[in-house]
């Protein structure tokens, strides 16, 4: 079906859902809640749907309000952002079941109020991120995302939730602050922001202002940095990551991904090798940031004391390979990083769930890596030791094969030498920090009593949610052939930055669904 | 014209950047409220800066930036005030809120002898 309205269907299904949970909550909490799990179940499947129209490689753009494109808002959807979509899907029906399962105190959704309305809410937001065409409308949508993930942060309350919220929110604000600066820099040099425009005219500015032009760029990047948690921006996260409760903090997992998403969207379209005295401005900065980023995150890992804050620091790792990937800005590095982007979001979601369950059933202990009692060892042991080897890339799983694509198409890179060295050794020390936190967990620990065992049972939906995300993982390895030619072409398609121009700028309006007054307009 | 807004919007970020990095939560919610203005007014400038030009095309008038306002940065600007606005009442908030279970508003949640006293 080549329906002309089904890209702009992934931003409103969220927001239509949102408003009616909303509404529903307060009298039909269960109703809201189901409504929220079946759109989210939607989504995924209008979202595959929207990736099987991609496939082919053409951009389809959407200009809303049917204004022509560089005058209007427009919506273009090609590989990456189809594929980004699915990602945001899958963690997202893996975070909405979770949240309907819990312990003995209630379900999760329910230790505060409006979680499925925020949920919802910053589906919307995602999804409009990575559809988005125009730089002013992603600013919009980047907030739509950030104040619904305010409100799912301080989920269930208390102290350590507020004063990390502090942090996010501060910091994210001036990230937003410093967006709006460089948006307004980019339009007053270019007088546009449709990023199609935008990349034609950045090179002609760039002729007679370059240093204007890089400064924008740069502040660019600084903002999808603090986003994508690049190194001196990223100290906001293990704390507000590891604080938020376990189905949120699943779905700001592909929040990083968001930075990194935006990153390699507007270093190839815009600022990307054509663009005359603003081309690769970023390029000497991040591949050296992002393997800084690698280095601390894998001593954070190392040194966290708790699970949570260990699966907080794997983000930031993840989020460091791709970065660098990404900077080295070849077709190989970033077909390889999208790979791994797939599986490190899969597996961040599925750790963030897996520590929850884990929290839950030693009691006291909650999430310290530190001897306790265990109920329910061999399961959890198993599932952890799975994602484990994931993370840190150890053959045969998705983790390994994402990597080594990595380094086999940065052979050729000048830096190659300390690329190599880097996620090596980074890899090496994820493996010890896991390796030593999963034998002090299930190996120290002594068997629960019975009755404690029985009480923290996780719920049906709990390890729905859990398998779910596990077949995600295991189904994207054994595919690897194809979903790795897909993530090539992606990157392929992303580099070659005209067919997306010449899509968007050329997109015809299309015959409105409805209109009132089609009898007195003007043909 | 444009060097006095110029200076006005680098007074306004100076002054929003220092109060952003002090330590208490009220100073840092008027730091970035400053901030926020000095984006404001730059995203307002980025249309030039125009006296007695509306943004209507006239019968006549050539229609280039020389004769008429840009409505754009209005509208940008708008949007841009409408999210600032409403991510500072958030932020007070959470701020308040934070004040409230943890006894201090030290963005560290450090004990501030001083204030909390002071407040408390």
């Amino acid at each position: 079906m080549n329906w002309p309205h089904l890209i702009v269907v992934p931003v409103l299904l969220p927001l239509a859902a949102g408003c009616l949970a909303l509404l529903l909550e307060p009298r039909w909490p269960r109703a809201a809640a189901r409504l929220s799990v079946a759109a989210t179940l939607a989504l995924l499947a209008l979202a595959i749907h929207l990736v099987t129209i991609a496939a082919n490689g053409a951009v389809i753009p959407y200009l809303l309000g049917n204004w022509r494109a560089p005058f209007g808002i427009a919506l273009a959807l090609d590989r990456l952002s189809a594929l980004m979509l699915v990602l945001t899907a899958v963690v997202a029906v893996a975070a909405a079941l979770y949240a309907r399962g819990g312990g003995p105190k209630g379900t999760h959704d329910a230790r505060g109020r409006h979680f499925h309305a925020l949920f919802q809410f910053q589906l919307m937001g995602l999804n409009g991120a990575f559809l988005t065409a125009d730089l002013f409308n992603l600013f919009v949508f980047f907030e739509v995302l950030l104040i619904a993930s305010y409100g799912l942060l301080l989920h269930g309350g208390g102290a350590a939730r507020l004063r990390a919220s502090i942090h996010y929110v501060v910091f994210n604000l001036t990230a937003s602050t410093l967006f709006l600066i460089a948006v307004a820099l980019l339009y007053g040099l270019t007088g546009t922001l449709n990023m199609a425009d935008l990349a034609q005219r950045v090179p002609i500015v760039a002729a007679q202002h370059p240093a204007q032009v890089q400064a924008a760029a740069l502040i660019l990047i600084v903002v999808f940095g603090v986003k994508a948690a690049l190194l001196p921006l990223y100290f906001w996260l293990p704390d507000t990551y590891s604080a938020a409760t376990a189905p949120a903090a699943a779905l700001f997992a592909i929040m990083t991904k968001v930075g990194v998403y935006c990153i390699a969207r507007v270093t190839t379209l815009i600022f990307g090798a054509d663009a005359g005295g603003a081309s690769d401005v970023a390029i000497p900065w991040l591949p050296v940031l992002a393997m800084a980023t690698l280095v601390l995150a894998t001593f954070g890992a190392l040194a966290a004391g708790r699970l949570g804050l260990l699966v907080a620091y794997l983000v930031v790792s993840s989020a460091g390979t791709l970065l660098l990937a990404v900077g080295l800005g070849t077709a190989p590095t970033v077909g390889a990083a999208l790979f791994y982007l797939i599986n490190s979001t899969f597996v961040a979601a599925a750790l963030f769930l897996l520590v929850d369950s884990i929290a839950s059933s030693r009691g006291e202990a909650r999430d310290t890596i530190a001897p306790a009692p265990l109920a329910h060892r061999a399961g959890y042991g198993a599932l952890f030791f799975l994602l484990a080897a994931e993370a840190a890339g150890v053959p045969p799983f998705g983790g390994f094969l994402g990597k080594s694509l990595m380094l086999a198409a940065s052979v050729d890179e000048p830096m190659a030498a300390a690329i190599w060295t880097v996620v090596l050794a980074t890899g090496l020390g994820i493996l010890v920090a896991l390796a030593r936190a999963g034998s002090v967990v299930f190996w120290q620990a002594t068997d629960a009593n019975r009755m404690q065992a029985a009480a923290a049972r996780p719920s049906f939906t709990e390890r729905a949610a859990l398998a779910w995300l596990t077949i995600a993982i295991v189904a994207t390895v054994l595919n690897a052939g194809p979903v790795s030619g897909y993530t090539e072409a992606a990157a392929a398609q992303l580099l070659q930055r005209g067919a997306y121009i010449e899509a968007v700028l050329g997109a015809e309006p299309v015959a409105p669904l409805w209109n009132p007054r089609a009898g007195d307009i003007k043909p | 014209m444009e060097a006095l807004l110029a200076i006005f919007v680098g007074v306004l970020a100076g002054t929003g950047v220092y109060l952003l990095l002090r330590a208490h939560t009220f100073d840092v919610v008027l730091g970035l409220t400053l901030l926020s203005y000095a984006a404001n007014v730059t995203i307002f400038s980025m249309g030039r800066i125009a006296v007695a030009k509306p943004p209507i095309i006239q019968p006549g008038l050539a229609p280039t930036l020389a004769n008429y306002a840009d409505p754009l940065p209005h509208a940008l600007v708008l949007t841009a005030i409408v999210i600032s606005f409403a991510m500072t009442a958030l932020l007070l908030v959470i701020a308040l809120a934070a004040r409230a279970a943890t006894g201090s508003d030290h963005v560290d949640d450090e004990p501030s002898r001083g204030r909390a006293q002071d407040a408390g």
